[in-house]
Parts: C-alpha cells; structure tokens; sequence
C-alpha cells in the first residue's frame, strides 16, 4: 500500500541535516567557515610539528646513560657526559620554590577570603599578588640578585674572597624569587576553591560550636584540597619551565657545586643549573653549543612540563572548567 | 565535666584568643606579602632613578647608538661622580613594541577564528583533540621555542630568505642572521595565541544560549550567528584576553635573547620586506643578555631602568585587564 511505504515524518524534536547547510550560505560566510577551518587546522598542524620534531629529534639523542651522568664541560661531545646535574637541580629548585609558594599563596588566599579586613587592605594585598603575576620574571630575577647580593644576605650564597659584595646566586635564592612566579597560581587556584565552597558547609560548622580557625582547619581545607594541588602543579610547572630566573639567580655551574657548611644547608647556598638553562647553554645562543644535548634535554624538560599540566587539568577537572591553568 | 574545667569554658575569651589569633596570624603573612611587593616596586624605582635623571627625557629617545651607549656604560669610570648614563634606550622600546605589536595583531584574528573552530563549526571528533592542544602550546616552556627558533627556523630564514646583496649592503651597521624581528614575531605569536584562543573559547561557550537560538530561529545561519552574537557578546572577553597576552609577549627574555638577533637596531618600514629581517632587542632580552653587568654600577641601574620600563607596563596592563573585565561580571558572561 502506499500509505506503508511513504517516508514517515520525522518525530517532533528531532533536528534533519539539511536544516543549516554551509552551501546555502553566501559566499563571505563560506568565506568565513574556511578561514575558521584554516586557523584551527594550522594551530592543530604547528603542535603537530613540534610535537613530532622534538620527539624525533630528543629520542633519537637521548639514551638512558645522559639521564645518569654528570656532565663535563667537554668539547668533544661524546666525552661531555649527560644532564643528571641538571635534573637534579630542576628537582631541587621546584621542591624549594613550592616549599615556600604553597603554605604562603594557602595562607594568603585564606585570609582573603575568608577573613579579609579591613577590606582596603585586602584589596591592596590583591593588587600586589596581581602585580607580581604580571611582572617579568626577569624583573624579578633582577630584584632578586641585588637584594641578595648585599654582604647581609651572604649566609644563603657566599662572599667571594676580597669582596665587598655578597655572590647572590644559590639554590635558595633562586628559590625564593621562583616561589614569588608560583605564589599568585597557588593563591588564584585556592581563592577559586573557596569561593565554589558553599556558605552553608561553613554555616554548619560554626552552627555545631567550631571557631573559625578550626572550620579552616577541619572543614575548609579538606574541602578545597584538589584546588590547593591544581594551583601547586601549575606553579611548579611554571618553575620547571622558567629560565630567566635560573640564568641570572643559579650561578651557571654546569655542576650542582655545594658550599660548606652543615650538609644540607651546604648545597641550598651551593650554585648550579637546570634543563632550561642547560638547554639555553648548550644552544647557539649560550656558551656550549652542542644542539644534539640541548634537544635530548628540551626534549626531558617537555614531558616533564606536559606531565605536569596534564595533572593540573585532570586535577581541575570536573569544577568549573575555566581556563585557570592560564597563569 | 569538673567544675573547673566547664569553668573555665565560660571565663570570657582573652584578647586575642585561638580563633583571633588565626586571624591575626594569615593576616600577618598577607600584609607581609604586601609590604614585599611594594617594597619590590619601590626598590626597582629607586635602582632606576640615576639612568632617568641622568639622560632626562631624552631616555626614550632616539640618537646615537645604543649598543655603543651600553658598552660606554658599562666600561664608566669607578669614580662614582663621573659615572656615564648617556643612553637613548629608543631602539629598545621601539623593538619591544614592534615584536609585542604584531605578535598580538596576527595572534587576534587567528585566536578569534580557532576559538569559534573549536567552540562552534570543528566535528565532535577534532574539537575534542582541539583543547589539549591548546594546552599543550601554552605549556612548551619558553626555551624550548627558542631552541627550535634557533636551530631550525633561523638557519632556514638565513638561507631562503635573507638575500646575499641585502646582507652585504647593511654589513657595516647591523648584522643580519636568520634571527630578527620576523623570527621573533613569529614564534612570539605561536607562544601568545593559546592563552587568547583558551579565553576566547571559554567566553564563547559562556555565551547565553538562549541568545543564539534567538538569532537561529529568525532565520540567520550559524555562521552569521556566532559572527554577530557570539564574538560581540565575548568582546570582553577578547579584550582581555589581548591584555593577558600583552603581559606574557612584553615578559618573554629568554626566547626573545635567542632568536631577535641580540643586537639593538631599530627596523625601518622604508627597507620593504627587508625590514622584517633586521634584528631587534626587546627590553626583557636586553636585561638577560646584559645580566652579567649587574655588578658595574650605573650599567646595573640603567638595567633598572628596563625593569622599571617593563613593571610600569606591565601595572598598566593589569589595570587596563581589570578595567575590561569589568562588562563582563555586569553581563553575568564571566
């Protein structure tokens, strides 16, 4: 019958294809669509290329043996040893940089938000994180060097023979000005955490007789702890990741050169260096030279800095979804 | 419970008790912070001040040449009333505002376009592996750039595009190798564009939906919607994402060292093409490749002065940022 076999109307609701066709449109629409797809397409396409080039280029240099061996100051590449130095010392300054980012960006964010007066105050100390998270980290390396070059600040680097200047390049130094480029992405990420905390959870807590020191203590922080460990592997990929810091604040050393002193403060006042500036001293534009070491370490460094902000992102995820990871 | 004890409970708290304390205690730390920073700011000023006095405002502008300027500075008596500040730092700030100027002219478009890509018109499939790309652009630590910069794309700008003739001619005054202010420009923008391409895409997607059924149901097509809706609704949204991306571009030291050629030069639009192949030396780059100086005096304050150049921007930035976000809380668009 024919009533069997005519199309059935399609059920209410439900959107057809043909409803929007870009052959339809005029032609600067068309136009449009293309240069979107060209844009998205080119971006997908640059990624694409560092991706492959750094992965060939670093695998086909690295061998497990650079990941171990201290390196030389060698000409002949083949007896320059590899970058354990460096490793070491990306290691160390993220774990001093944090170390001191985190308790005072948690302990910033904390009062902002859930103390907070008087509120001029309080905004100003908000102005001054967003100051230091937009300026340069070679400003604040700068800062950095000629604070700590004065003779008082000689006992966390040392004071060359003969000089009236205190050296001003150490781990801990370095350290400490990396904590400032961490601090505003800990107190950002922990101030969004306790913002999306209901008031009533901290209603319920002062209901049943707790102060407000101990509602931070037992109910805040539990509650906000992803946000506190978003914004503490954000900062240290932002420390792994930078360099102006580490050339102007390390010292250079191609070998982590402990001072003495008590055994671990000995290193912390020690100089050193990182992949990134090993990879920017073994490039053309540092002393080295020696592209085949600089792509094996850049190429360590980038899985090291993706590694990390793939955790941030699995951390933030399921809360509001905004571009936090940013800054 | 003993008498003492619930006695106790209900003597009146002292002064600054337990949860005072607390207060007192994070507020310390915060005021601490505070007086940091501005003490930072202030410090840099103060550092900077003999390189402005010294040249007037004639500090930011042109004459003689710069290169010449610094190494004069930097080799000035030790005699502190004879020191040497006489720079015209023009070049810098002209190089520093061309790199940062067309990185973001050409990352603005292109940010707007990928983001409605990855919001709006990409398959499921593609707009799925577009954001982990963005992110993966925005997490390449800068030195990485700057090594491809430097071993890949300078050495191949250098032999395709720089012309033996051109090389020769302006030998005697600049020295052009692969790297300069198109090198600069160019990886600068594939630095900055995932930071505005992520904010853009977030506006987007915050975009009211019953506003762009609206214009669908009157007829209009998708891409007229998202053109005339979308974007205009995210303008905010954009400006501030050119704002961040501005911050970021301005800081850029280390990648800038490597590949802007490392000589101050101003480029002139009369060379033609040529102009973008001359060397630049953006503020950031000029105190990193110049660190080493920090110690002779006046050449370390007139390093200041580039600080001092870079954090006044740099404030001004954050403040033009808080001033456009401003439409957008009003708007409940975020």
């Amino acid at each position: 019958m024919a009533a069997a076999t005519a199309p059935a109307p399609p059920p209410p609701g439900v959107r057809t294809r043909a409803r929007d066709s870009a052959a339809s449109w005029p032609l600067a629409d068309r136009v449009g669509l293309a240069c979107c797809w060209a844009a998205g397409l080119a971006l997908a396409l640059v990624a694409a290329a560092i991706v492959i080039y750094m992965a060939w280029k670093g695998i086909s240099q690295l061998s497990p043996s650079l990941l171990v061996q201290h390196p030389t100051g060698d000409v002949d590449q083949s007896k320059a040893g590899g970058f354990l130095d460096p490793i070491e010392g990306t290691l160390l300054l993220t774990l001093i940089g944090i170390a001191l980012a985190v308790p005072i960006g948690v302990a910033t964010a904390l009062w902002l938000v859930e103390y907070g007066r008087p509120a001029p105050l309080a905004r100003a100390v908000e102005s001054s994180v967003e100051i230091i998270a937009g300026a340069p980290s070679v400003v604040l390396a700068l800062f950095g060097l000629t604070v700590f070059s004065n003779t008082f600040f000689s006992f966390m680097s040392f004071r060359p023979t003969g000089a009236d200047l205190a050296y001003g390049r150490s781990f801990l130094i370095a350290g400490i000005v990396m904590s400032l480029i961490a601090l505003p992405l800990v107190v950002g990420a922990t101030r969004e955490a306790l913002l999306q905390v209901p008031n009533h959870v901290r209603e319920a807590s002062l209901a049943l007789g707790k102060t407000k020191a101990a509602t931070i203590r037992r109910v805040l922080l539990p509650t906000i702890r992803p946000g506190i460990a978003t914004g503490t592997t954000l900062g240290m990929g932002r420390i792994v990741g930078d360099t102006a810091i580490v050339i102007l604040l390390l010292g250079n050393t191609l070998l982590t050169e402990p001072q003495e002193g008590l055994p671990g403060f000995g290193l912390l006042r020690g100089t050193g260096s990182t992949l990134t500036s090993y990879v920017y001293g073994n490039s053309p534009a540092g002393e080295g030279n020696a592209p085949e070491k600089a792509y094996a370490a850049a190429f360590v460094l980038m899985v090291i800095v993706i590694a990390l902000n793939a955790l941030a992102t699995r951390l933030a995820r399921g809360r509001d979804g905004g571009p936090a990871w940013i800054r | 419970m003993p008498e003492a004890a619930l006695a106790a409970r209900l003597r009146p708290a002292r002064r600054w008790s337990r949860p005072e304390r607390a207060e007192l205690w994070l507020g310390a730390l915060a005021v601490a912070l505070l007086a940091l920073i501005a003490g930072m700011v202030v410090f840099v000023f103060r550092q900077a001040w003999p390189s402005f006095s010294g040249n007037g405002l004639s500090w930011f502008l042109s004459g003689g040449n710069a290169n010449t300027q610094l190494a004069d500075i930097y080799h000035s008596p030790a005699d502190p009333s004879h020191y040497l500040y006489a720079l015209r730092a023009f070049p810098i700030l002209y190089g520093t505002a061309l790199s940062t100027g067309l990185a973001v002219a050409i990352a603005l478009p292109f940010s707007v376009l990928c983001a409605l890509f990855m919001v709006e018109f990409a398959p499921p499939g593609i707009a799925r592996l577009m954001t982990p790309t963005v992110r993966f652009l925005a997490a390449v630590p800068s030195v990485v750039y700057g090594l491809i910069g430097i071993l890949v794309l300078a050495p191949w700008i250098n032999t395709h595009l720089v012309s033996e003739s051109f090389k020769l001619d302006v030998k005697p005054i600049v020295p052009i190798g692969g790297g300069g202010l198109l090198l600069a420009t160019l990886i600068l923008t594939v630095m900055i564009a995932p930071i505005m391409i992520a904010i853009n895409a977030d506006a987007l997607q915050n975009v009211p939906r019953s506003w762009l059924e609206g214009s669908a149901a009157l007829g209009v097509n998708r891409w007229r919607t998202m053109w005339r809706i979308g974007v205009r609704t995210a303008r905010p949204a954009i400006a501030a994402g050119v704002v961040l991306a501005t911050a970021r571009a301005l800081g850029e030291a280390i990648m800038l060292a490597m590949v802007s050629g490392s000589f101050i030069f101003s480029p002139n639009p009369l060379d033609g093409l040529n102009f973008l192949l001359e060397p630049v030396q953006p503020l950031a780059a000029t105190i990193v490749v110049n660190s080493e100086g920090l110690t002779v005096k006046p050449f370390g304050q007139t390093l200041y002065a580039f600080a001092a150049v870079l954090l006044v921007s740099s404030m001004m930035l954050s403040i033009t940022g808080w001033v456009v976000r401003r439409p957008l809380r009003r708007q409940g668009v975020r």
